[in-house]
């Protein structure tokens, strides 16, 4: 068993600046765990600490059933991915790959195997002699997923390892790494701020803001039920559109908005929220629970599959999205219609941010 | 308009040669004055291509000496020289190094004092503390001895601060990847951190090299022995003579041999030097 367990984990740098408030994430054995969130909201931090590069101030990191705040990195048995690689410059691929598993006095042979192995396996074995700047970007990161490999760690841990390549090769490595991944089912950690990496690699998703956890959850769990508009926001492309309301006797009270009958607004207003792809045209009766927009258009995007309209919501000034499918023929300046249906409605709380319904 | 382009690209080369001229003239004067009597060259009627005591002028040099003035074989004294040079550039390298490891990678009360310190010590040649450096290398008894020659010429802040530079760059990812490769800090400096900067190293060897070899000042203070002798203060020591004739032949011998050493480190060292403007990757 290699679970990785935090348990109210918080780092306090010098400064009392608390980058880390209290974390507590279960991963169970052999799933992947996606740890997101904008710049600084310390899950970098969090990754650092189950890595052994950063001290816990306070709180337990446990791998497998062992306790190994105290240990140093190498003990830990785990492998790690830099988003800038952190290749040996000097080294051949394979001494790279090697050289962990050399100063962990592994027999020579059983090294030779484990680096041919997991050569192999990611397709780099013509470049065992070769060294790291006479490589692209892509089979950098190979070479970087190889010398995690051949340690056969309990745990992976991955710093952003994407971000360094372009779009096309992102989306190649993400999948690969994703294959990889259930292919040795190794437990692994992690961390992007890329929302659709993200939501494509996750067994487990860990949404974070300010150094704390805002969800924890599947990733379609947490895109269909979002705890909080921070999470709403962050999870899916375009972003989820935040309006505030006001309740009424019949529903919905605000300028431009109809319907939402049997919502649980509070009087004293709540944010509606409805995701761009959520919104259809209005083409007849509002259905039962359903929330119908009226807005001006102020601006059409058509991508070909789909079309993007923007526009303010009268009684809000709030600028909204909605994803259409298809060529829509709308013009700027035009009026438009859509509803949403009650499923797709979430409702937060207007302060906290949290979900009520 | 190619006649423009022509004339600016050959403005510089015509710069180029007559500097090249005005530096390599004398050095060949030196060499082709090395290679005649002495009666030759006094006379003034030296002519300006290589005479025939080449090899008669070389031996007597490398092994005897001016018959008059100095008298020690200038062999010896560019042994002293190499050793001296040799010596100093390997000890500032070696030093320096690991200082600036401690002061980059290492968390230590007082750091950044110990920084500061070296950095002044800039200001500090051997010229400046020449009386108190005499001394105490003096009260150490170490005076006409290769000890004293060289030791306190060995630290160097300058060298220090060029490794601090370069450590600062490589990037902190590097020893992540160490840490967790399961490789403890002296581990990093042999596997890692040495071979990167290995281009550094020889930049400075040669920098180096060229100072302690070109050493005036503190060999003449340390050294009375005719044995302990440098080259530099040899050749010093050959043209100013008291009531006889300066062996002008065995003098220009001397200063060619003398240039040699010199100029071999830079041709070793240039291979290094051209690979790290190469790799310029990190």
């Amino acid at each position: 068993m290699s679970e990785v367990v935090l348990d109210q984990i918080r780092k306090v740098y010098a400064g009392n600046v608390e980058a880390v408030r209290g974390v507590d994430i279960h991963v169970p054995d052999g799933a992947f765990c996606v740890l997101v969130g904008p710049s600084g909201c310390g899950k970098s931090t969090l990754l650092r600490m189950i890595a052994g590069l950063e001290t816990i101030t306070s709180g337990e990191c446990r791998i497998g059933s062992r306790r190994v705040n105290e240990l140093e990195p190498a003990e830990r048995d785990i492998a790690m991915v830099f988003q800038n690689y952190a290749l040996y410059p000097h080294m051949s691929v394979y001494d790279n790959m090697a050289y962990g598993l050399r100063n962990r006095g592994t027999a020579k042979d059983e090294i030779d195997a484990r680096v041919k192995e997991a050569a192999r396996i990611l397709e780099i074995t013509p470049f065992l002699d070769r060294k790291p700047r006479q490589l692209s970007g892509g089979q950098r990161q190979r070479v970087a997923m190889g010398r995690a490999i051949v340690r056969k760690p309990q745990v992976f841990l991955f710093d952003e390892p994407l971000s360094n390549l372009d779009a096309k090769l992102r989306i190649q490595m993400r999948v690969e790494i994703k294959k990889l991944q259930r292919a040795l089912g190794v437990t692994s950690v992690y961390v992007t701020h890329d929302q659709l990496e993200a939501m494509t690699l996750a067994d487990v998703l860990v949404v974070m803001n300010k150094g704390e956890v805002e969800q924890v959850g599947a990733p379609l769990d947490l895109y269909e039920k979002p705890a909080s508009t921070f999470v709403a926001s962050f999870i899916g492309a375009p972003p989820m559109n935040l309006i505030p309301v006001a309740g009424g006797p019949g529903g919905i009270a605000t300028d431009g908005l109809t319907g939402g009958a049997g919502l649980p607004v509070p009087a004293a207003g709540a944010i509606l929220g409805i995701r761009p792809e959520h919104l259809h045209l209005a083409t007849g009766p509002l259905p039962d629970g359903g929330v119908g927009i009226t807005f001006p258009v102020s601006a059409v995007e058509a991508v070909g599959s789909e079309t993007f309209v923007y526009g303010p919501i009268g009684g809000t000034g709030q600028d909204m999205i909605a994803r259409l499918p298809g060529k829509a023929l709308l013009d700027a300046g035009t009026a438009m219609s859509v509803f949403a249906l009650r499923e797709n409605l979430h409702l937060f709380d207007k302060d906290t941010g949290k979900r009520i319904g | 308009m190619v006649e423009r382009q022509s004339f600016f690209s050959f403005l510089p080369h015509l710069i180029l040669a007559l500097g090249i001229l005005v530096v390599a003239f004398p050095v060949y004067v030196a060499f082709v004055a090395s290679t005649w009597d002495p009666a030759t060259i006094s006379n003034g009627t030296m002519p300006l291509r290589p005479g025939p005591y080449f090899l008669e002028n070389y031996r007597q040099t490398l092994f005897e000496g001016t018959a008059r003035s100095s008298r020690s074989p200038v062999g010896l004294m560019m042994l002293n020289s190499l050793v001296m040079a040799l010596t100093i550039a390997i000890g500032k390298i070696a030093i320096s190094i690991i200082s600036a490891f401690a002061i980059v990678y290492f968390r230590f009360p007082f750091r950044m004092t110990a920084f500061w310190v070296i950095f002044v010590t800039l200001m500090l040649p051997v010229e400046v503390r020449i009386y108190p450096t005499y001394k105490i290398v003096a009260d150490l008894g170490l005076l006409d001895s290769y000890m004293g020659l060289t030791v306190p010429l060995i630290a160097s802040a300058t060298a220090t601060l060029l490794f601090r530079q370069f450590f600062m760059t490589v990037p902190d990812e590097l020893v992540e990847a160490s840490k967790i490769d399961g490789a403890g800090p002296m581990q990093f400096f042999r596997d890692t951190l040495l071979p990167l900067s290995i281009t550094t190293v020889a930049a400075l060897f040669v920098i180096q090299f060229i100072y302690g070899w070109n050493q005036y000042l503190w060999p003449l203070l340390i050294t009375t022995r005719e044995g302990m002798q440098t080259i530099v203060i040899g050749i010093k020591k050959m043209i100013v003579t008291q009531d006889a004739l300066t062996e002008w032949q065995i003098a220009m011998a001397t200063a060619v041999l003398a240039m040699l050493p010199p100029v071999l480190v830079v041709i070793i060292m240039q291979r290094l030097f051209v690979k790290g403007l190469v790799e310029t990757e990190k």
